[in-house]
């Protein structure tokens, strides 16, 4: 890139200058500040702060002493785990599938994708009316099925002995089912143009060699993809840290019981509602962490070496 | 795709295919059915085509009465159009600069860049809206300050993968092209205006779609800016519904309706560049 066009650096300034201001303010300053605050005292959203932490370090150590401060993480990372398996699990079947077919790959790639551009806040109360209490889709198919407990009064009203699926026994899986759910399709995408980038003449060789099949995929869909799968691995991981509007909408502060936190609405909830400014900067800070260190475990585990 | 052997029989591939597509797509023919569905039917009957007796409009006219919608959409349009605009420029012209020139600190700036695409909003939030609080333009109370105290971190927030991306294409515009048009007797605003934009016109459409729809779609930074009736932006209108409809189900489901409609638009007419840009972003990122 010698060109003698880009000798003269003067007009650089114009191109980068107004982006990384921009960054600066918005972006890496704001980033080093929630550090900063986390040792501070700050009395609400948008005041000063007032000097530091008694000990300075008071928000960590009542970090690891909160319960609902455990139960978010807990419930976080068993979202990081689920999205990664069954996520992630789920789109690289469905595009190895799609890899094998003629007609309608296309249709599917749109179909499938089309959630992601959905707002959660809409998803979140379209699964609210679906995970309904009284009456709701998934009930209702239930009652149909004759699953639900039914009780016939003597004034020949019939009593169904709903299911809650936001009780203790379900929120799991009413909450990370539609967060799951949402991002199949982007994995899917991911995959699907890694599979289409393998090339023809290695299927070749290895149906030459007699591999076909499943040999064919476990041998050579799968090792060349492994690269592909990783940034998938990386984008799951950091993707369920910062999950926050569908089950903000779906559940609201902490439902049922304090059992249903996750980092993010926990955070949102200490930072907006409790006002506890300081400690909601060090929920964000843990979210950091948390996404630097699993992402490196991912790629330390996963990255294949560079010779592949 | 073209060698011949199949793992699985090609009905059963369709099948499992058609079942996922089935669940992306249902779900919403059920709430779209079921916004038209007069009250109370929807907990006893759900499935059925709301005809006859069933159809109403009422849904929608209350949807429209009750809350502000027409407000919402404008501010929702105000934010997310600015945001978008803003991104195209400032990581059009970083992106071209970044590329194109060598010079000392490239290096750094580029590890920023992929830095900030891994803050997540929750890590900056705080410190924005104290400084906005300052410089007087959070909490205020007046309408568009408020919209102008969500559009500058949104902004921040995707120029960061906004500039990934077109990295990406700008890069593979052949240079040949710039010197032919400096010799022509560009300067290097004109070469990027009348040769880098035109070519790499795919990636700025994809890039403004994403700005554009992450805007419309966020609720977290909204809800901290848009505190007040009047200033609330369509995610932020629906989070409310959904806490104060009640058992009103059907109003429920016809905003859910309204909200979706225009991304639906946006996404049937512009799915091509919407896939490609986001996959060559995760790709590369």
């Amino acid at each position: 890139m010698s060109s003698m066009i880009y000798k003269k650096k003067s007009p650089l300034i114009l191109f980068l200058v107004p982006a990384f201001l921009f960054l600066m303010v918005y972006l890496y300053y704001p980033f080093f500040q929630n550090i900063i605050n986390t040792f501070m005292k700050i009395g609400g959203l948008g005041r000063a702060a007032e000097g530091l932490n008694a000990p300075w370090y008071e928000n960590y150590q009542r970090m690891l002493a909160d319960p609902y401060m455990r139960t978010a993480l807990k419930n976080t990372l068993l979202l990081t785990f689920c999205t990664i398996v069954f996520q992630v699990g789920i789109a690289l079947i469905l595009a190895l599938l799609v890899d094998t077919i003629r007609v309608g790959a296309q249709f599917f790639r749109t179909v499938y994708f089309f959630p992601i551009v959905i707002s959660a806040t809409a998803l979140g109360l379209m699964f609210n009316l679906i995970f309904l209490y009284k009456g709701g889709m998934v009930n209702q198919v239930l009652l149909s099925l004759g699953k639900l407990p039914t009780e016939v009064k003597p004034s020949g009203k019939v009593l169904v002995e709903w299911l809650d699926w936001k009780d203790q026994a379900h929120f799991l899986f009413t909450m990370f089912m539609p967060v799951m759910w949402q991002y199949v399709g982007f994995y899917f995408v991911i995959l699907i143009t890694g599979l289409n980038n393998i090339s023809q003449d290695l299927y070749e060789a290895a149906a030459l060699d007699g591999a076909d099949g499943w040999k064919r995929t476990r041998y050579v869909t799968l090792p060349m993809l492994r690269n592909v799968l990783c940034t998938c691995l990386v984008l799951a991981i950091t993707g369920a840290l910062k999950v926050f509007d569908l089950p903000w909408v779906m559940f609201g502060a902490g439902m049922p019981e304090n059992q249903g936190w996750l980092t993010g609405t926990y955070m949102y909830d200490q930072t907006f509602n409790k006002m506890n400014v300081d400690y909601g900067s060090t929920i964000a800070v843990l979210i950091v962490v948390l996404g630097v260190v699993l992402s490196n475990v991912a790629n330390r585990v996963f990255r294949p070496s560079e010779d592949i | 795709m073209n060698t011949g052997r199949k793992t699985l029989p090609q009905t059963l591939t369709y099948l499992i295919l058609g079942l996922w597509a089935l669940t992306t797509i249902y779900p919403f023919i059920w709430v779209l059915l079921n916004s038209f569905r007069k009250k109370g039917l929807i907990i006893s009957d759900s499935f059925s085509l709301p005809l006859g007796d069933a159809f109403t409009w009422d849904n929608y006219i209350t949807a429209w009465e009750r809350s502000d919608f027409k407000n919402a959409y404008l501010n929702s349009f105000i934010i997310s159009g600015t945001v978008t605009v803003a991104v195209v420029i400032l990581a059009g012209l970083a992106a071209y600069g970044l590329v194109r020139y060598r010079f000392p600190g490239r290096g750094v700036l580029y590890s920023l860049i992929m830095a900030g695409m891994m803050f997540p909003v929750f890590s900056t939030i705080i410190p924005v809206f104290r400084m906005e609080a300052v410089m007087g333009i959070a909490g205020t109370g007046n309408r568009w300050l408020s919209l102008l105290a969500v559009i500058l971190p949104q902004i921040a927030g995707n120029l960061c993968f906004a500039i990934v991306i077109l990295m990406g294409f700008i890069q593979s515009v052949p240079i040949e092209l710039e010197e032919s048009a400096y010799l022509d007797g560009c300067n290097v605003f004109g070469i990027y205006f009348h040769i880098i934009i035109p070519a790499a016109k795919s990636s700025f459409a994809t890039v403004a779609i994403f700005a554009f729809l992450w805007s419309y779609n966020d609720l977290f930074t909204q809800s901290f800016f848009l505190r007040y009736p009047q200033e609330r932006a369509i995610t932020g209108l629906l989070n409310e519904i959904s806490s104060q409809a009640g058992v009103n189900y059907g109003l429920m489901a016809a905003s859910v309706v309204l909200v979706v409609i225009p991304v639906l638009v946006v996404y049937v007419c512009l799915q091509k560049h919407i896939i490609k840009g986001l996959t060559a972003g995760a790709v590369k990122g």
